[in-house]
């Protein structure tokens, strides 16, 4: 079966023209990957993890340093139309756009690119501006839109070309909380609709993967540490118990290593309630008190304590050794 | 079937080009902006040439220096339209991502969008030769004008021109801000070598056999020889002396040297291009966001 994507131990490394320009860095390491025709595949990493490089290199804006990828079995080294007739791309955050342009005439254009016959461009682009709920805009000049209504804007310009395969990257960072809803609903929907569709999701939103995704790939420095569905990813940790504590006054997050039965933990400050959380993977359940006495003796006020059932985040601070924010 | 796309992405991206070049005022101040604006900086160089020679306009150096200028504005703003297009995309508007990884023909996208460039500049190049011959006396008499001369060297000089804007296109991948420093020397370099306000016999020898590899100094030379044959014939038999350089050779050989040096250009504009893009892609610099 020929896979919609295939990835063939992927590197890609950028060299700095000066020293003073910092480190080499090694991008992509050695990276494999295949995701299938019909999927919805994630790719959840934080910020530098590689998730950007690989889909640049997919939608053939960037070549690899070696090793092969493939997209619908074309090479995306050499055979740069005919993967490009079969993709399209969006990136998070973009406000890009001809703003001396009316909404549907920037979709129109991108649309004619394609080859799309302008009749059939009008009506999908119609379409799809109700359903971002951005009809009402379609006649405003792009540079008079807000930047959410922007990014809505180039989500449309990647489907608006009905691609076989649509690269997402980081699609809802920065929209609000109904925006990103409406994208992630629209997302499903898309791909459910037709069987030869794939979507290749990046996202540093563990929810987002978790929600969206048939399968997910973690990425951290340019690896791909595990690959597989959420419900197989979390029983990678269901052996463990995870510990939640949200404690305040606690100045120092160290020491934690030294407890025994402690696999791994991570802590997020909660600036609106000047608490932190703390988020333990524990190995042996009885280290729970070594844990509460640690942060005690730090001064420390415990407001609460609960024991969750694993997520991803759980999955990746298993996997990194540290948390993903 | 590719051609007909070829055309389409041409038509569309050429409409996207207007919209760029037109759109940001009313039709009224676009027309007076594209009469005024030629003729303004076409009066510089006239001012210069009066000043030196004491205001005699109605002779046939003159008249060689004002169209040589006037058909440069297709040199420098078509040259500078097609690298443009590139470095707008990806700064301005950060759509070159999105219209690079479009399964269409770049080099058709890109000519698409300079088109309307041409466009302009011809209506700019018309008006001054307008106001030459009826201001200043420049001698441009249309019961003597060769068109077939004239259109013919115009056709292949245009495309010259935007055969080299291609190679500048290409290098304005990998140069960030500086693409537009490249552009106007270049243009600098035709400006001093290819005959535009000043015949290139005066240059230095080494100098004139890098002239004569240029296309734009075939393209001068016929364009003259076309549109004021009088004021060239005028221009030897008064200094009693080749002052081109060139009224040995035929309109005919001058077509073919055109041709020739426009052929040898495409190839190496191509060849840059390509490996511009490939530079470009292997270093990541094709959606580089740098200058705004």
């Amino acid at each position: 079966m020929q896979h919609a994507v295939e990835v063939k131990s992927l590197t890609r490394v950028f060299r700095p023209k000066k020293k003073k320009e910092g480190d080499i860095v090694t991008a992509l390491d050695s990276v494999d990957l295949h995701i299938n025709t019909g999927e919805l595949f994630g790719v959840l990493g934080p910020n530098g993890a590689g998730k950007t490089t690989l889909l640049k290199i997919l939608a053939t804006l960037l070549l690899p340093t070696s090793g092969k990828a493939y997209v619908a079995g074309f090479d995306v080294e050499k055979d740069l139309i005919e993967v490009r007739k079969r993709i399209n791309m969006v990136s998070g955050g973009e406000i890009s756009g001809y703003g001396l342009l009316t909404v549907r005439e920037n979709l129109w254009m991108f649309s004619q690119f394609y080859g799309i016959k302008s009749k059939e461009a009008k009506a999908r682009i119609d379409a799809l501006l109700e359903r971002f709920g951005l009809s009402n805009k379609a006649k405003a000049k792009v540079r008079t839109l807000s930047t959410g209504q922007r990014q809505k804007m180039n989500v449309i310009r990647g489907f608006v070309t009905n691609p076989e395969i649509v690269f997402l990257d980081e699609p809802t960072l920065g929209l609000d909380v109904n925006a990103a809803r409406a994208v992630r609903d629209f997302i499903i929907d898309w791909i459910r609709s037709d069987s030869n569709r794939t979507v290749l999701l990046t996202t540093h939103y563990m929810m987002e993967a978790d929600e969206l995704c048939d399968r997910i790939a973690i990425i951290d420095d340019g690896r791909i540490l595990a690959c597989d569905t959420p419900d197989n990813l979390k029983r990678m940790v269901k052996m463990n118990t995870t510990l939640t504590l949200s404690v305040s006054g606690l100045s120092e997050v160290d020491g934690f290593d030294s407890i025994p039965g402690l696999l791994s933990y991570s802590s997020t400050k909660k600036a609106e309630s000047s608490t932190t959380e703390l988020r333990f993977v524990l190995e042996d359940e009885s280290c729970v008190s070594d844990i509460v006495s640690k942060v005690l003796s730090a001064g420390s006020r415990i407001i609460s304590l609960q024991k969750t059932e694993p997520t991803l985040e759980d999955v990746f601070i298993k996997l990194v050794g540290r948390g993903l924010e | 079937m590719a051609v007909i796309n070829d055309l389409k992405v041409f038509k569309d991206s050429a409409w996207l080009g207007w919209q760029m070049e037109a759109n940001w005022t009313d039709p009224f101040l676009f027309m007076t902006y594209s009469m005024v604006k030629p003729i303004a900086g076409t009066l510089i160089l006239v001012l210069m040439y009066i000043v030196v020679t004491g205001g005699e306009t109605a002779n046939a150096y003159f008249s060689y220096m004002y169209v040589g200028n006037a058909m440069y504005m297709f040199v420098a703003e078509v040259l500078f339209g097609v690298t443009w297009v590139i470095h707008d995309d990806r700064e301005h508007y950060m759509t070159l991502k999105q219209v690079y990884i479009a399964p269409m023909n770049f080099y058709v996208y890109i000519l698409g969008r300079s088109a309307i460039k041409i466009a302009i500049t011809s209506f700019g190049v018309f008006i001054t030769l307008v106001f030459g011959v009826m201001a200043l006396g420049v001698g441009i008499n249309l019961a003597e004008v060769d068109w077939l001369l004239f259109s013919a060297s115009l056709i292949v000089g245009l495309i010259s021109i935007c055969i080299l804007g291609l190679a500048l296109g290409g290098i304005s991948f990998l140069t960030a801000k500086h693409s537009i420093g490249i552009n106007e020397g270049l243009a600098g370099v035709f400006y001093v070598l290819s005959g535009v306000v000043f015949p290139i016999t005066i240059l230095p020898t080494w100098a004139q056999s890098i002239s004569r590899v240029l296309p734009v100094t075939y393209w001068m030379e016929a364009m003259r020889r076309g549109l004021e044959p009088a004021a060239m014939r005028e221009l030897t038999s008064t200094a009693g002396f080749d002052v081109t350089g060139m009224s040995g050779v035929s309109d005919m050989t001058m077509m073919v040297y055109l041709l020739a040096s426009v052929l040898v250009f495409f190839i190496l504009s191509i060849g840059v291009f390509r490996f511009t893009d490939y530079i470009a892609r292997k270093k990541g610099k094709v959606d580089w966001t740098t200058a705004y």
